[in-house]
């Protein structure tokens, strides 16, 4: 019972409207009983589907096998971390060592390099994801601003833009590796290659949405409230924070959710070519692997990214609601 | 008194893919200091496009408007707009929203504990200092208009521009606005011109009625001085002979001399004009 009602408060938490159904007891049907029974349709029919679908490294996987792999990826996470403690406890050791019979010896610290785990490849994604999204804003809103507010400016970039949205930005990737090998050649990279590739990747996907979105949400702003700005004389930059800004929020916001929910779509092929160590590579590293595992550990990460993506776009949700004004807009 | 403000012959052309579109032809008017104008006449006929070129909005294609001896090229604070849809900023509070145009007007003139109290002052003015830290969405159609108005006061301009102020409002909320502009009135006495569709309220509330005929190239047709007396009571006027007749003369203009003689089925036409004009 205490889980359930645990349950009940975490969806309620999340739910797009949770205030409409607080504390109607009517309402239980539509966000537990309904919900629950959709999910346990899926179960039964994916479990009598696996049992009929062989492939040479045997049955597709049915819920109960993958429920089994996330037991062992978490395994595999905390053995492969006793596994690192382990080893700076004995370079700790040997340095000290050394130090007593030497004291001169300069003690090296080395970084323990054995494999990424299942844990550690989903924080790499996020990392991947977050920082090839905050570029794009950084880049997409201040350009999308300058061309919604200028019709000579907005005329010059459509083109450009309505060329290179429809573009896949996995078709940008060999480029992108290209460009980055050739700018990017210092002996001792503080980040890795394959992870400014597949960021790059995520970066050239939002830009796009971003751009459009925030250009039709500044360029459709009340012309009443530029008529308040123009009678008030604001100077061009208050102009920008005061008024347009704040006004073209909602479709800021609604860009950036589109191009965020894409964004995580394409990471994960661009670090299955790009090889940057997130969920991208495992999938890719357990189907290469081909042990009779290794499909159910792929569908556990199909699960985990489908509930990572999840969590982002209601996290952005939240975020919105913080932020914006319009909190019907929000709703949507 | 003065002449303030001289709008004096303009004409407003504006170019439309089909030609030139003449809203405003040789259109002037004096106005003394302190005195209330009411521009009225049948929608589209360029009401608003004049208070535009008054407030700087538009620019008129000939002829000018000279405000204290200087002419008027851009919008300004000191020819402040109280917009029809109130045009409130809907993620600021209705302090904030005054307090943005006092900041601008006032930045370096006031301090900061002077202008708390003249963004107080003026929402008290028109009633609103109970909800002054509500937000648009929060407060009644009326309650936004007078936050208008209170941010209009605000800049304390030379001259007050009216668009059709409480034409978004019911009736009951319409009369109550008018008796709070008139309490206004009577503190400030500042110069204001209103546009309206409503002809109590105009004779109601002005010195001078300006009524305006039909466009396209609409003209100032007749003016009517309103000489009744101040303060004035709706509910007494409504008996009053003056009243009555001031009424009938404003209803004779707008629906004998300059009646619409447009079909009806041409009334989409004409509401798409005004819009292209708005625009």
């Amino acid at each position: 019972m205490t889980t359930i009602t645990a349950l009940f408060s975490k969806i309620n938490d999340s739910h797009i409207a949770s205030e409409r159904f607080k504390g109607v007891s009517g309402d239980l049907a539509k966000v537990i009983v309904f919900p629950m029974l959709g999910i346990l349709g899926f179960l039964l029919l994916w479990s009598v589907a696996a049992q009929n679908i062989d492939t040479s490294l045997g049955k597709f996987p049915g819920p109960a096998s993958v429920v089994e792999q996330f037991g062992n990826l978490y395994e595999e996470h905390v053995r492969e971390r006793e596994k690192a403690e382990a080893f700076y406890e004995r370079q700790e050791k040997r340095n000290a060592d050394r130090m007593a019979k030497d004291p001169d010896f300069v003690p090296k610290i080395r970084d323990y390099t054995g494999k990424e785990t299942f844990l550690d490849q989903i924080i790499t994604s996020l990392v991947t994801v977050v920082s090839g999204f905050l570029l794009a804003a950084a880049i997409a809103i201040p350009l999308g601003i300058a061309v919604g507010l200028s019709k000579p400016l907005n005329s010059a970039v459509n083109p450009i833009v309505q060329i290179f949205k429809p573009v896949s930005p996995l078709a940008w990737l060999p480029l992108v590796t290209m460009v980055v090998s050739a700018l990017y050649n210092t002996p001792d990279p503080s980040v890795p290659k394959s992870f400014l590739n597949s960021m790059i990747t995520v970066t050239l996907c939002c830009l796009w949405p971003m751009v459009i979105n925030t250009s039709v949400g500044v360029a459709s702003i009340d012309s009443d409230l530029v008529n308040v700005s123009k009678v008030l004389r604001l100077p061009p930059l208050t102009h920008v924070r005061k008024i347009v800004l704040p006004a073209s929020i909602p479709m800021i916001f609604t860009g950036m959710r589109l191009s965020f929910g894409v964004a995580w779509m394409v990471l994960i092929a661009a670090e299955m070519l790009a090889q940057n160590p997130g969920l991208g590579k495992f999938v890719w590293d357990e189907f290469q692997n081909g042990s009779s595992d290794s499909l159910s550990r792929i569908m556990a990460a199909v699960l985990v990214i489908g509930f990572i993506g999840f969590l982002l776009d209601r996290g952005m949700l939240q975020i919105q609601r913080y932020v914006s004004w319009d909190k019907a807009s929000a709703d949507r | 008194m003065s002449i303030l403000l001289d709008i004096d012959h303009i004409d407003m052309v504006f170019p439309t893919p089909k030609g030139p579109f003449t809203a405003l032809s040789d259109v002037s008017l004096k106005i003394k200091k302190g005195e209330f104008v009411s521009l009225i006449g049948h929608s589209g006929c360029g009401k608003s496009t004049v208070l535009n070129v008054v407030a700087g909005l538009y620019q008129a294609s000939k002829g000018g408007v000279v405000l204290n001896g200087k002419e008027v090229n851009e919008p300004g604070p000191e020819r402040a707009v109280v917009f029809q849809n109130h045009s409130l900023l809907p993620w600021l509070s209705a302090y904030e929203n005054v307090e943005l145009a006092v900041d601008q007007v006032f930045g370096k003139s006031k301090t900061k504990a002077e202008k708390k109290e003249w963004i107080e002052h003026n929402l008290e003015l028109v009633h609103m200092d109970h909800a002054m830290h509500k937000r648009p969405d929060e407060i009644s159609g009326g309650m936004k208009q007078r936050v208008g108005i209170a941010r209009a006061l605000a800049m304390q301009p030379e001259i007050l521009l009216m668009d059709e102020p409480f034409g978004a409002l019911d009736a009951l909320t319409r009369a109550h606005m008018q008796d709070s502009l008139m309490e206004i009135q009577a503190e400030l006495n500042n110069t204001v011109i209103m546009i309206t569709h409503d002809v109590d309220e105009a004779v109601l509330l002005s010195d001078r009625i300006v009524m305006m005929t039909n466009g396209p190239a609409a003209t100032v047709g007749e003016i009517l001085d309103i000489n009744l007396e101040r303060p004035r009571d709706r509910l007494s006027l409504a008996e009053d002979p003056e009243y009555t007749h001031l009424r009938s003369e404003v209803l004779k203009f707008l629906y004998e001399k300059q009646r619409k003689v447009e079909p009806i089925s041409r009334k989409s036409l004409s509401g798409s004009k005004k819009k292209t004009e708005a625009a």
